[in-house]
C-alpha cells in the first residue's frame, strides 16, 4: 500500500495555456467551416452542382488537414513518417478519378 | 578491427538499427499504418457511393417538388430533414449538422486528455476522456434515432412504393421506409449504401468508444502512471480523430452534394 501511494504521487506539470488555446482555436475553425458549408448547401442554387460541389469537397479538406495535423499532430512528427501517410493517398485519388469516369460511361448507356 | 568499430559509431547510419528514424513508438506506427488501410476502405465505400450515384440520373425538376422515384438518385438534403421531437417540419440536414458538432467536440475533449496525459495530470486525463466517451455514445444515440426514422419512413405526402397497384399510398398495404430490398427514397442501392456506409462508420465510433473507456478505466486506476507515460491515450486518440475524420467525409459525401 505504501509503495501504490509513492507511485501514485507522480509530479504534475502545469498547463500550458498557449497550448490549450491553440486546440480551441483548431477547433473553432472546423466548426467554423461547417458552418460555412451549411450557409452554401442552403444558398447557392441548384443548378451550380460541379461549383458546389467543389466547393464542399475543398472545404472538407480543409477540415480533413486541421484533424490530420494538429489533432492527430502528423504535422509535427518526422517527414519520413508523414509522406508514408499522405502518398499512398495518391491511390485513393486514382480510384476517385477511375471510378467517377467509370459512372459516367454507365450513365451513358443506361 | 577497433577502427572499424570507431568508424560505425562515429558514421552511424540512421536505418542501421539502434535508433528510432521515425521518432515515434512501435505501437504509434502501427496504428497510424491501420488507419491508413482503414482510410482505403472507407474511400472504396465513399468512391463506390460516387460512383454509383453518378450512373443514375438525377432529379431535373424544382428541388422545392421533389418525389422519391426508382428512377432518380435523391436530393439528400429532402430525405434526411427531420429532427426528434419535430415530427413532420421539414429541417433539412439539421439533425446531421448536430452529429458533426458533437462528434468534433468529442475530438477536442479527445486532444485535452491527450495533453493532459503529457503532463501526467491523471485527473485532466479522467475529466476529459469521460467527456470523450459522452460524446461518442450521444452520437450513437443520435445515429440509432437515425436509422430507425430512416427504416420507418418519412410518412410524407406522395411518399411510399405502392404495392398493390391502385394509386393509393396507405399504410398497411403500402411500404413505406427502407430496409436491404426495398427503398422508399430512391434506388435500391441508395439505402443498401446508407446502410452500409453509415453502419461501417457506427461500428467504427463504438469500437471507439469502447477503447476511450477500456483507457479511461485504465486511467483511472493508475495504470498509465505506474507505466511513467500516458502513450496508450495518444494512440487511442489517433483512432478517435479518424473516426471524426472519416465522419467529416461521410457528412459531405453523403448528405451535403
Amino acid at each position: 500500500m505504501a509503495l501504490l501511494e509513492e507511485v501514485t504521487q507522480v509530479a504534475v506539470q502545469p498547463a500550458d495555456k498557449t497550448n490549450i488555446n491553440r486546440l480551441w482555436k483548431i477547433a473553432g475553425i472546423l466548426l467554423v467551416v461547417t458552418i460555412i458549408e451549411f450557409i452554401f448547401a442552403f444558398s447557392l442554387p441548384h443548378d451550380w452542382k460541379w461549383m458546389k460541389i467543389s466547393i464542399f469537397v475543398g472545404l472538407t479538406f480543409v477540415k480533413a488537414f486541421y484533424i490530420v495535423s494538429e489533432f492527430m499532430h502528423l504535422k509535427h512528427e518526422t517527414k519520413v513518417l508523414i509522406w508514408s501517410i499522405v502518398l499512398p493517398m495518391i491511390f485513393v485519388v486514382w480510384l476517385i478519378i477511375a471510378l467517377i469516369y467509370e459512372g459516367g460511361a454507365i450513365l451513358g448507356v443506361r | 578491427m577497433a577502427s572499424t568499430a570507431v568508424a560505425e559509431q562515429t558514421n552511424k547510419n540512421l536505418w542501421g538499427g539502434g535508433v528510432s528514424p521515425l521518432k515515434a513508438s512501435y505501437g504509434k506506427l502501427m496504428m497510424w499504418f491501420f488507419l491508413l488501410s482503414d482510410a482505403f476502405t472507407f474511400s472504396g465505400l465513399l468512391i463506390t457511393y460516387g460512383l454509383l450515384r453518378y450512373s443514375h440520373p438525377a432529379f431535373l425538376g424544382r428541388v422545392a417538388d421533389f418525389i422519391p422515384s426508382q428512377e432518380y438518385w435523391p436530393i439528400p438534403e429532402k430525405i434526411f430533414d427531420g429532427l426528434p421531437f419535430l415530427h413532420g417540419i421539414s429541417i433539412p440536414l439539421a439533425f446531421v449538422g448536430l452529429m458533426t458538432f458533437i462528434l468534433i467536440m468529442s475530438s477536442v475533449t479527445m486532444v485535452l486528455a491527450v495533453e493532459a496525459g503529457h503532463r501526467m495530470d491523471r485527473k485532466n486525463v479522467m475529466k476529459w476522456m469521460l467527456w470523450t466517451i459522452i460524446g461518442g455514445l450521444t452520437f450513437l444515440g443520435c445515429q440509432a434515432w437515425e436509422w430507425s426514422h430512416f427504416i420507418a419512413g418519412s410518412g410524407k405526402e406522395g411518399w411510399g412504393i405502392d404495392l398493390n397497384g391502385d394509386g393509393i399510398l396507405q399504410m398497411g398495404v403500402d411500404f413505406f421506409g427502407a430496409n436491404l430490398h426495398m427503398n422508399e427514397y430512391g434506388p435500391q442501392l441508395f439505402a443498401d449504401l446508407f446502410f452500409f456506409i453509415t453502419g461501417f462508420h457506427g461500428t467504427h465510433v463504438f469500437s471507439g468508444v469502447v477503447l476511450n473507456a477500456i483507457v479511461f478505466y485504465q486511467a483511472s486506476v493508475g495504470t498509465f502512471e505506474r507505466r511513467g507515460h500516458y502513450e496508450m491515450i495518444e494512440k487511442v486518440g489517433l483512432y478517435w480523430h479518424f473516426v471524426d475524420l472519416v465522419w467529416v467525409f461521410v457528412f459531405t459525401f453523403f448528405y451535403l452534394i
